[in-house]
């Protein structure tokens, strides 16, 4: 029993030791890695998937999964790119930037729930039609042009202490994230509906509102994430964020969260999110052609995958 | 055919199922397999056709001594077996799940549609049944789907079919027509195995009855020479014995009131009401429409019309949310797949329908959580190394004691128990029995569904018997016995009641 205890405690920290490995070998390797503005660099890049992927452990917990979020992300980053060119104060046009990502996410949400559409093909349908629109919208052109507010520029470029604003962002929100999951009602609700979604309904659970939920917050962070992006780019793109829903899949899995809900943690991901970040800039430093970074992401994610699976 | 089986044993786990079971078919009868839910019915048959290893015992076809390894050495021999839940492939044709494994090939090893296609044809033409091989399976009802089983029976030229349960999902029309195609079979000479509960079609379809009880053979009897409450009595004749302990009746008053509830296909016309500290028992066969009822209560079903009543206030429980804020509490039929998160800890299930009662503003207190799951661990002897022990590891006795502690703690005024000790050993059977009488004693008003008949007698202050969606009677404790509970089941009228 005890060394069973142990060896699940080890397993747990799986991610957590390959991450340390990944870093220790990348440093020893390159002097250039090993700096402390190259690690806020790489973790303020992280943050933009960081916030997708937290929103994408919540869905993926009570057993669906949301494809949607690269278009999101698109969507209410045209929007709100438009509505600042149209001289409007720019942290209201933020504010409704991130309704506007939680709207997506109550779509695909309504499509799960009130049409029982499988969550993959909800999604995937909301993924398409939001990217759809977000073309329709800016024309296939991008929005440039934003002028010269403050609160752009420090969303994505800021420091506060010397440390990047969405670094700190990116840690308050996987502390927000951490408490809601593991000290709230609504946190038990999420982990119930994934682990047994008739026993939660019998127990007096409203899985559908739960559902809901969780694809809204989705949205909503994908909206967040987007707003790092602009604020970076000082501009939209219509193409914005396309693929970024495999990186955060790819986060959460590595975090050790089961794709049938009910079982993972949010630290996990957070841990998940960091392994891809230290992969992508890793690589990138010490050389290695983009062909070459696909195939080792994919092999590290099966690696820990796998062992996962021996529990 | 002849099939003689008998000094058969079987234990599960060490559990015995079977008994010194036995068995004799003749040639060209139609032989009816009777017992209560458990007596080993279907683990007989089972044994015979090769799904089960027996223990010990001899089995005898025409003369020689056989032990089938597997279904498929048993359908060579002509021996079939059609499962109460068919197996059917609902995305195939008619001739593509008639002919599946044994597809007819041409030497490139191409289908030969049109072979196939003629063969079964001809097959249902002998059935004397009227479906179109290259329609969908799911495009044909139940009843139709049956006659596709005993067609593919047919095509390995059966000599004996085994039926379990076939009239259990079918409509009046269609049970009639099923009868037309085993009489017809039983002229060509195949004998029928009938495993039924329900005793008008076995008297009016079958020409033997042999009765199993706790996994023994009790007796076979020729129809003409037997009567309902002869077969009953075999059933059923043992002693409840000490298993039920001992309480108080103390009933307060009417709690709960159901008017007219109704489903269209599922029940009809339920109207019962319960009263403080009283335990009404549901009694009826499977698939009576008891589980139904009590999910319509609890808001889990659609298409549900009537009146329900809390202490004289009606309610509206759209959905589980809803019943339990209204007081229900529901201990389901399935603890592993309905009752349980079963990867879970103990505590996690305990908490998860008392959220409200350990949390303030949405907010958990893990204080409060901790207190909660250690008394209910201790009140109710829960067996475990403590609350984070996973619920899959512990027996089903504990498991539905952890069911039971899930919902004490709502304070429930209605609890619905379905079938609350069914795969429960004896000892946890009397601990479960001993809570049951507890919260009765407490004023909480108890609904329990039970296939144990004796479970129900011992248990209930009154029963109620559910036949095939409606209500068949009220027995009150005093007057409830086997036998006029198992006859109102089984759609039979009491005299004098």
């Amino acid at each position: 029993m005890e060394t069973k205890k142990v060896i699940n405690k080890v397993q747990d920290l799986g991610a957590l030791i390959a991450l340390i490995a990944l870093i220790i070998v990348i440093s020893i390797i390159s002097p250039q890695f090993r700096t402390l503005d190259n690690f806020m660099s790489l973790v303020r890049q992280s943050s933009i998937n960081g916030f997708i992927a937290f929103g994408m452990t919540c869905v993926i917990l009570t057993g669906g999964i949301d494809l949607s979020v690269g278009s999101t992300l698109a969507l209410s980053t045209a929007f709100c790119a438009y509505f600042i060119k149209g001289g409007m104060p720019v942290g209201l046009a933020m504010i409704l930037a991130l309704l506007i990502g939680t709207g997506c996410g109550i779509i695909s949400g309504l499509l799960v729930t009130k049409g029982r559409l499988q969550p993959f093909i909800a999604t995937l349908i909301t993924m398409t039609v939001f990217r759809g629109v977000t073309m329709i919208f800016m024309d296939g052109k991008p929005i440039s042009g934003l002028g010269d507010s403050f609160l752009l520029k420090f969303v994505g470029k800021g420091n506060l202490f010397r440390i990047p604003f969405p670094v700190i962002l990116f840690v308050a929100v996987f502390l927000i994230f951490l408490f809601v999951l593991q000290k709230t009602v609504f946190g038990r609700r999420i982990y119930a509906t994934g682990s047994n979604a008739t026993s939660a309904k019998l127990s007096g659970v409203n899985i559908n509102k739960t559902k809901l939920i969780t694809y809204a917050i989705s949205g909503g962070m994908a909206a967040l994430s987007g707003l790092i992006l602009l604020s970076r780019l000082a501009s939209a793109q219509p193409t914005l964020g396309d693929g970024y829903e495999l990186d955060a899949i790819a986060s959460v899995a590595l975090g050790g969260t089961s794709m049938n809900g009910g079982r993972g943690r949010i630290w996990g991901t957070f841990v998940g999110v960091l392994i891809i970040a230290v992969l992508n800039n890793g690589l990138n430093i010490l050389g290695v052609s983009s062909y070459y970074q696909s195939v080792v992401k994919g092999i590290v994610i099966l690696i820990a995958v796998l062992s996962d699976r021996k529990r | 055919m002849k099939i003689k089986m008998s000094g058969i044993n079987k234990a599960f786990g060490g559990n015995p199922v079977l008994q010194n079971a036995g068995f004799e078919l003749n040639d060209g009868e139609i032989h009816a397999l009777m017992g209560e839910n458990g007596a080993g019915k279907s683990t007989l048959m089972k044994i015979l056709t090769g799904v089960y290893t027996k223990d010990a015992g001899e089995i005898f076809v025409d003369g020689n001594e056989v032990c089938y390894k597997n279904p498929q050495e048993a359908e060579k021999a002509g021996i079939v077996f059609i499962h109460q839940e068919l197996n059917v492939l609902f995305d195939m044709t008619v001739e593509e799940n008639m002919y599946l494994g044994k597809e007819i090939v041409n030497k490139f090893g191409v289908c030969d549609k049109a072979a196939m296609r003629a063969e079964v044809k001809k097959i249902l033409d002998v059935l004397g049944v009227d479906i179109e091989p290259s329609e969908k399976m799911d495009m044909l009802s139940i009843g139709q789907q049956q006659m596709i089983e005993i067609a593919k029976a047919l095509m390995v030229d059966a000599k004996v079919i085994i039926m379990d349960e076939p009239t259990a999902a079918l409509t009046q029309k269609e049970t009639e027509v099923l009868f037309k195609v085993v009489r017809s079979l039983k002229e060509k000479g195949v004998s029928i195995v009938y495993i039924s509960h329900r005793m008008e079609e076995i008297f009016e379809l079958c020409d033997r009855i042999t009765i199993l009880r706790d996994g023994q053979y009790i007796g076979t009897r020729l129809i003409s020479e037997t009567d309902m409450t002869e077969v009953v009595k075999m059933m059923i004749g043992r002693e409840i014995g000490e298993r039920y302990p001992e309480r108080d009746v103390k009933t307060g008053d009417v709690v709960f009131n159901v008017e007219d509830l109704n489903c269209p296909g599922v029940f009809s016309n339920i109207s019962f009401n319960v009263r403080a500290g009283e335990v009404l028992g549901v009694a009826g066969l499977m698939g009576a429409g008891r589980t139904e009822i009590m999910q319509s209560i609890f808001g889990n079903m659609p298409n549900v019309t009537g009146r329900v009543f809390i202490e004289g206030k009606e309610i509206h429980n759209k959905s589980p949310e809803q019943a339990m804020k209204n007081g229900i509490g529901f201990i389901t039929e399935d603890r592993k797949t309905e009752g349980l998160m079963l990867e879970e800890s103990i505590k996690r299930n305990i908490s998860l329908t008392n959220l409200n009662r350990i949390s303030k503003h949405g907010i958990l207190n893990r204080k409060d959580e901790n207190e909660m799951v250690k008394k209910g661990i201790e009140e109710l002897h829960i067996r475990c190394t403590g609350p984070d022990h996973s619920c899959n590891e512990l027996s089903g006795g504990n498991q539905q004691k952890v069911v039971f502690s899930k919902w004490i703690f709502t304070n429930p005024k209605v609890l619905i128990l379905d079938e609350p000790t069914r795969g429960v050993d004896i000892g946890a059977k009397k601990e479960i029995y001993s809570i049951i009488n507890d919260l009765a004693a407490q004023g909480v008003a108890i609904i329990m569904v039970s296939s144990e008949l004796p479970e129900i007698l011992g248990m209930s202050d009154r029963v109620m018997v559910i036949n095939e969606g409606k209500i068949g009677g009220f027995i009150d404790r005093n007057e409830a016995n086997q036998e006029n509970v198992m006859i109102l089941a089984t759609g039979g009228q009491n005299n004098g009641n």
